[in-house]
C-alpha cells in the first residue's frame, strides 16, 4: 500500500507499507474493510485528512493496482493477495 | 451465457478528408454506426456526430453542421462498422471482475484505468496521456496563449501542477514547434523543511527537462526570510506576507529572465475555488479577474493559465502514471484555513457531481457587474514602481510594517485609516528605515 501527496505525513512519514489485512470473511477483503483497518491501525494524526464519513476524503485519489477506485467499485472493491492500493491527497496547496 | 459485442475496426476508407463528399455520407449511413475518435483527435466527443446523425443521410442542399466537422477531423477518426454480436460461454476474463470488463472508451482495446471527470468516459492510461495533453494544446491554441519565439517562465514550485506543466509544455512545444523558450523560475520564501526541500525538486526537473532554471529568493528581494517573518509575527497572516511578496517575486524574477510571459500551474479546482472565495469575501475586482485565462496584458509581464481546464484529479494521476518527480508537503506555518474550507467544499461538490467545477469557472466568466459598483484604478506603487491600486503596493506596505515594526500594517482592512498614513511618508521619519531593506525597483 502507498500513501502519497503528503499523506505519508499521516504515517510517520511512511510511504510504502506491506500490510496483511485481518479479515473476518474468509475470501472477501473489500477497499471499505482495508480504509478501517487503515484508519486505526497505520494513520498517527490528523485522520481527518484521511477518512471523510465512512469513505476517504473526497481529495483522496485511490487506485487499486493502477486502476481508479471508481472502475473497481468504489467501497465495495473486492481486494486480493498482493494488490496494491495507492492513496494520492490534494488537498493542500501547491 | 454472455453476450459480447465485438467490434469491427476499419481504416478510414479516404484518408484525403476532401473526398468525404455527399455521396460518400450516405454510403457511411448505411453502413456504419458511429464514429469513433483516434486517440489523435482533438475534438472533445461531445462534438462529433453522433450515432443518428450519422444514421441520417444530410440534406441535399446544405452540408450538416457536423459534416464540416468531419471534414476537418476525418482524419482523426476511426470508423466503426456494424457492430457483430457473438455469443461467448460463459463468464468473462478477469478483467470483467475489476473495472466491469469494459474497454477503453477510446481506444477499445485497452482496459481503462480511470473515468474521465469531464465526461465520465473510461479511458485506458495510454489514451489519457494523449487526450490530457492534446486538450491543453487545444486550450493554449484556442486562446492563443503564445506566439513563436517567446521566452516564457514556468512558475515552478516543485509541486505536482507546476512539475506536470513544466513536462506538458516542454512535450508540447517539441511535438506542435510552438518554437518557445522554457525557462524554471522558482521562488525560495526561505521556509526551512518545506521551500528547501522542493527547491531540489525544482532542480532536479530543470536536469530531467532540460530547462534553465532561476530561483529569486525573498531574502534578496526583501531582505527577509519567511521563518524570519514568521519569528516576528508569528503564524497568523504569515500566509498573506507570503502570497503577496510571491506575486512580486514572480514578476522580478520573469524580468531578470526578459521573459514574455509567465505561465503558471493553476488548474480548475484552484479557479473554481478562487471565484467562491472572492464571491465570499464581496471582492467584485477580483472576481472578474481571476477567471482570466491571461492576466495582466497591459502589465509589464502577461500571466496565463494553460491548465485553466484541467482537473486536479488529473493532473494528479498524469503526474502518478508518469511517475513526474514532484514534492508533495504541505507547509510547515498553518495553511489558509478559509481557503481550505472552499477547496473542501469543491471536492465534496465534484465527488457529486464533476461537471460542478467548470460551471463555478463558468459562473464566475459569466459575472456581470453592475455599473454603478466603483472599480479600484490599477496605477503603480511610488515606491517600488509595481502595478497597485493604491499608492503603496501591498508589498511595500507590508515590508514596511516589518520594517519598523508596527505588524499589523495592511493586514485587515480596519487598518483602512493607517494604510492612508503610510501613503504620505514623513521624509525625516520613514524614509531612511525604508532604505535599509528596500524592495527594489522594478527592473521593467
Amino acid at each position: 500500500m502507498v500513501g502519497g501527496g503528503g499523506l505519508d505525513l499521516l504515517c510517520n512519514g511512511v510511504k510504502i507499507h506491506h500490510v496483511d489485512v485481518p479479515h473476518k470473511d474468509q475470501n472477501r477483503l473489500e477497499m471499505r474493510d482495508l480504509l478501517a483497518w487503515v484508519q486505526s491501525n497505520l494513520i498517527k494524526e490528523r485522520p481527518e485528512m484521511f477518512i471523510k464519513e465512512d469513505s476517504v476524503r473526497p481529495g483522496v485519489l485511490v487506485l487499486v493496482n493502477d486502476c481508479d477506485w471508481e472502475l473497481c467499485g468504489g467501497l465495495g472493491a473486492e481486494l486480493e493477495e498482493k494488490d496494491v492500493v495507492v492513496f494520492i491527497s490534494t488537498l493542500h496547496g501547491g | 451465457m454472455k453476450f459480447h459485442k465485438t467490434l469491427h475496426y476499419e481504416a478510414l476508407p479516404f484518408e484525403n478528408p476532401l473526398s468525404l463528399d455527399r455521396r460518400c455520407y450516405q454510403n457511411l449511413a448505411q453502413e456504419t454506426r458511429f464514429f469513433q475518435p483516434r486517440a489523435s483527435c482533438p475534438l472533445p466527443s461531445s462534438a462529433l456526430p453522433t450515432r443518428e446523425a450519422i444514421s441520417s443521410p444530410p440534406r441535399e442542399d446544405t452540408s450538416d453542421h457536423w459534416s464540416g466537422h468531419l471534414h476537418q477531423y476525418a482524419a482523426h477518426l476511426t470508423i466503426i462498422n456494424c457492430c457483430t454480436i457473438s455469443m461467448e460461454e460463459g463468464e468473462g476474463s478477469t478483467a470483467s471482475k475489476r473495472g466491469g470488463g469494459r474497454l477503453c472508451f477510446i481506444c477499445n482495446q485497452r482496459r481503462p484505468a480511470l473515468k474521465r471527470p469531464k465526461t465520465q468516459e473510461q479511458i485506458c492510461r495510454e489514451c489519457f496521456y494523449v487526450v490530457f495533453e492534446e486538450e491543453i494544446h487545444r486550450v493554449i491554441m484556442d486562446n492563443h496563449l503564445f506566439k513563436p519565439g517567446e521566452r516564457i517562465a514556468v512558475a515552478a514550485s516543485g509541486g505536482k501542477d507546476s512539475t506536470v506543466l513544466a513536462y506538458v509544455l516542454s512535450e508540447l512545444n517539441r511535438r506542435h514547434s510552438y518554437g518557445l523558450d522554457l525557462f524554471l523560475l522558482s521562488v525560495d520564501e526561505g521556509i526551512t523543511g518545506y521551500r528547501d526541500d522542493s527547491l531540489e525538486t525544482v532542480k532536479r526537473n530543470e536536469i530531467q527537462y532540460g530547462l534553465p532554471l532561476k530561483v529569486v529568493s525573498y531574502k534578496d528581494l526583501y531582505g527577509w526570510t519567511m521563518d524570519e517573518i514568521v519569528s516576528v509575527i508569528g503564524l497568523k497572516n504569515n500566509c498573506t506576507f507570503c502570497g503577496v511578496f510571491r506575486r512580486q517575486a514572480l514578476d522580478r524574477g520573469a524580468a531578470l529572465l526578459k521573459a514574455d510571459k509567465l505561465v503558471t500551474g493553476h488548474n480548475a479546482d484552484d479557479i473554481a475555488e478562487t471565484v467562491l472565495l472572492n464571491i465570499l469575501r464581496g471582492d467584485i475586482a477580483r472576481l472578474s479577474r481571476c477567471t482570466f485565462i491571461v492576466t495582466g496584458e497591459d502589465g509589464p509581464i502577461p500571466r496565463c493559465k494553460p491548465f485553466k481546464y484541467t482537473y486536479e484529479k488529473e493532473i494528479n494521476k498524469y503526474a502518478y502514471f508518469k511517475k513526474l518527480d514532484y514534492f508533495s508537503t504541505e507547509c510547515t506555518y498553518s495553511p489558509n484555513a478559509y481557503r481550505g474550507f472552499a477547496r473542501e467544499f469543491i471536492k465534496d461538490l465534484e465527488r457529486i457531481r464533476p461537471q460542478a467545477i467548470l460551471d463555478i469557472i463558468r459562473s464566475g466568466e459569466d459575472f456581470r457587474i453592475s455599473t454603478t459598483t466603483r472599480m479600484p484604478e490599477q496605477g503603480t506603487c511610488e515606491r517600488c514602481g509595481y502595478i497597485s491600486s493604491q499608492k503603496l503596493c501591498k508589498a511595500c506596505v507590508l515590508l514596511e510594517g516589518l520594517n519598523r515594526g508596527l505588524l499589523k500594517l495592511g493586514i485587515s482592512r480596519a487598518n483602512g485609516s493607517r494604510r492612508h498614513d503610510v501613503g504620505h511618508p514623513k521624509p525625516e521619519a520613514k524614509r531612511p528605515i525604508i532604505q535599509n531593506k528596500p524592495c527594489g525597483t522594478l527592473d521593467f
